[in-house]
């Protein structure tokens, strides 16, 4: 359903600067499929989100939906054409709503856009409170007087009245708490299998992303590591980047963490600029071989379905 | 557990004037750490588990805020309400603090270097030049590399896992013995976290010192801490040993923290819980227990009549707030009740 080729972007940020936030990826996610993407902060997985929906102009590199092919640079008429069928929900709760706008001009905006009557739009998004969890009652309140998982449901009723077919969900649920965190996870199950969504899951919590997944794609310094279904790359990773990013990981099991061994991964990740060839991993990397800095890793499928761009998986 | 008791706090309570009324933030805290102990406060936004500590610091701004009841002895002796000057003989020199967002906890106009160098100034008396010196070693200590060019540097020089490493750095300029760690990792990566965390268990187990680590992360605590306190809406709901508090959850609230969470330790996908409702306003906090509009098995007592702590007296460090634990309470499957049960606290 949606598809990207060998998607690009990146900001020029001085004369002879450039950081190559996206750098060439390439990946595609079937109809009713929940795609969770992970990496670090600074990885490039949000600029990626944004890129894909046409919130960023693309640099280079191809994005379809359907098998159409979306519009490099969207104009106003394109953000309205394609938000009925594609929609975001946003990392933070309290930045993303209006605070001078009601629940129900809110929520009701991609309605009143499309020039549907104000009473039955204040059905609808009645509804759509309802099914979020909160009460219709609700709607002429406005956003201050809500909780930060309350808001983020009132997000998520924004996106889902318009009855979009995929919808970019950018770190949903980092600012809530945890009882509130299983809410909203539930809640975006619920309505993948009710309304057939495709979903785009960013997020940095990997237990979280595996549980939601059926597919679990890696991103470091703008490019994908590794991509397969989640349980195949959450146990059996390959890519020496996943491996550790996993074992950092800590579980709520204090037996587990005791045999644990310390920090797995030293240094910290560096900024995408100027990048030349050869694997982004390669300095960080306890297996880097003598041409995984000069020579880019192409990504190859290790079994069905999983992809890793390494050399380790080079055929000899 | 050890026998030097470093910190003990007893029924502590700290209340907020605001505009819409008095919030009861933290209402009657016990709880005491010994030398070399990691002890976890964990809990969710609003439960009190910063209010707690900050009060102990003597940095909760007052007013609004107001410190109604109990003690926190240092060492035996009295730290709460001190003035400002008594307050700053143990600040920084007995305890050190560290915060969740290292960018806003240091001065954007100042050089690392300084910052460090400033601590061991005023409380150690050293000369400019003495200090500097220290501050490379401490600098060397977090494991900041290349730390002579860092000194110089200004925070926004330094990545969200450096400033961190910074802040540990001149909390630990006088060698405190104790250190309060308010949510330490909760901005960072998960790689950045693990490098956190184990340079907390080094300063633990190398120097022996003591830490209160204050998180909402249960995977956080698993990996730190030997002890463990469950806030909730201003109390203790549960206490004990990090594996009791895993293995043999006593209290409604920390087995739904549990069933909330995902879990990789087997590969099946067990379906999330999530805790329904919200917790109590603390504006008017119910008479009863502080969970039971939420909890899955409230009883009628419940809603009338906040439980004391309970525990087993043959384990008696493990306690849980809840009238489950009570002698003829009901069973409940998943929740761990104790044979002989005898109250303590107030």
């Amino acid at each position: 359903m949606i598809e990207t080729k060998n998607l690009k972007k990146h900001f020029q940020i001085g004369r002879n600067q450039t950081l190559h936030a996206v750098d060439g990826i390439s990946i595609s996610i079937a109809e009713n499929e929940i795609l969770g993407l992970v990496g670090e902060s600074g990885s490039g997985k949000s600029t990626f989100g944004k890129t894909l929906i046409g919130l960023h102009e693309r640099t280079a590199g191809d994005a379809f939906f359907n098998g159409l092919p979306l519009p490099q640079k969207y104009t106003a008429k394109d953000h309205l054409r394609y938000s009925a069928d594609i929609q975001m929900i946003f990392q933070d709760p309290y930045a993303s709503l209006n605070p001078r706008m009601t629940v129900l001009d809110i929520i009701g905006e991609g309605l009143a856009l499309k020039g549907i009557p104000r009473a039955d739009i204040q059905e609808e998004v009645g509804f759509w409170l309802r099914r979020v969890g909160l009460h219709p009652d609700h709607m002429s309140r406005f956003p201050h007087e809500f909780s930060g998982g309350q808001r983020q449901r009132i997000g998520i009723a924004r996106a889902m009245i318009i009855k979009p077919k995929f919808v970019v969900c950018d770190e949903p649920i980092s600012a809530l708490d945890v009882s509130v965190q299983a809410q909203v996870v539930n809640l975006l199950e619920d309505l993948k299998a009710s309304l057939g969504l495709t979903l785009l899951f960013i997020a940095h919590d990997l237990s979280m992303v595996r549980y939601i997944s059926d597919r679990m794609a890696v991103m470091y310094l703008g490019t994908l590591v590794e991509s397969g279904p989640s349980d195949a790359v959450f146990f059996e990773p390959k890519h020496p980047y996943t491996r550790l990013l996993i074992q950092s990981n800590p579980e709520a099991d204090p037996v587990l963490e005791r045999t644990r061994p310390s920090a797995a991964l030293t240094g910290e990740i560096t900024s995408p600029i100027n990048m030349g060839p050869g694997c982004r991993f390669a300095d960080r990397c306890p297996e880097a071989l003598s041409h995984c800095k000069s020579v880019t890793p192409e990504p190859r499928l290790i079994a069905s379905d999983h992809l890793v761009a390494c050399h380790l998986y080079d055929e000899a | 557990m050890g026998t030097h008791r470093l910190l003990e706090v007893s029924n502590l309570s700290v209340e907020f004037e605001t505009y819409g009324g008095v919030v009861q933030a933290v209402r009657g805290v016990d709880f005491s750490v010994d030398a070399g102990e990691v002890l976890a406060i964990v809990g969710e936004s609003g439960c009190g588990k910063s209010v707690t500590v900050q009060s102990i610091m003597g940095i909760i701004p007052m007013p609004p805020g107001k410190i109604t009841g109990g003690s926190a002895k240092l060492k035996g002796s009295e730290i709460l309400g001190l003035d400002a000057e008594a307050a700053n003989q143990f600040r920084g020199k007995e305890i050190g603090m560290i915060f969740q967002d290292p960018m806003t906890s240091l001065n954007p106009t100042m050089t690392i270097g300084a910052q460090i160098a400033e601590t061991l100034k005023v409380h150690r008396g050293l000369s400019t030049k003495q200090a500097s010196e220290i501050a490379s070693e401490l600098l060397i200590r977090t494991r900041i590399p290349e730390a002579q060019k860092r000194l110089n540097q200004y925070p926004f020089e330094f990545s969200g896992g450096m400033l961190q490493r910074a802040m540990i750095a001149q909390s630990l300029a006088c060698s405190p013995s104790l250190l309060i760690a308010d949510e330490p990792t909760t901005a960072l990566d998960v790689t950045i976290q693990a490098q956190i965390l184990d340079l907390l268990k080094e300063l633990q187990s190398r120097d022996g010192m003591a830490i209160i680590l204050i998180t909402h992360d249960l995977a956080v605590v698993a990996r730190t801490a030997h002890n463990v306190c469950v806030m909730y809406a201003g109390q203790i709901v549960e206490q004990g040993s990090v594996d009791d508090i895993f293995y043999k959850s006593a209290h409604p609230y920390t087995l739904g923290l549990k069933l909330a969470m995902p879990s990789n330790v087997s590969q099946q996908n067990k379906k999330l819980e999530p805790i329904p409702g919200s917790p109590p306003d603390l504006f008017s906090p119910p008479s009863g227990c502080g969970y039971a509009a939420r909890c899955p098995h409230a009883m009628r007592i419940c809603h009338k009549e906040n439980p004391p702590l309970f525990s087993d007296p043959s384990q008696p460090f493990h306690a849980a707030r809840c009238w489950l634990q009570a002698p003829g309470a009901p069973k409940t499957q998943g929740l761990y009740q104790h044979n002989l049960i005898a109250s303590h606290g107030q």
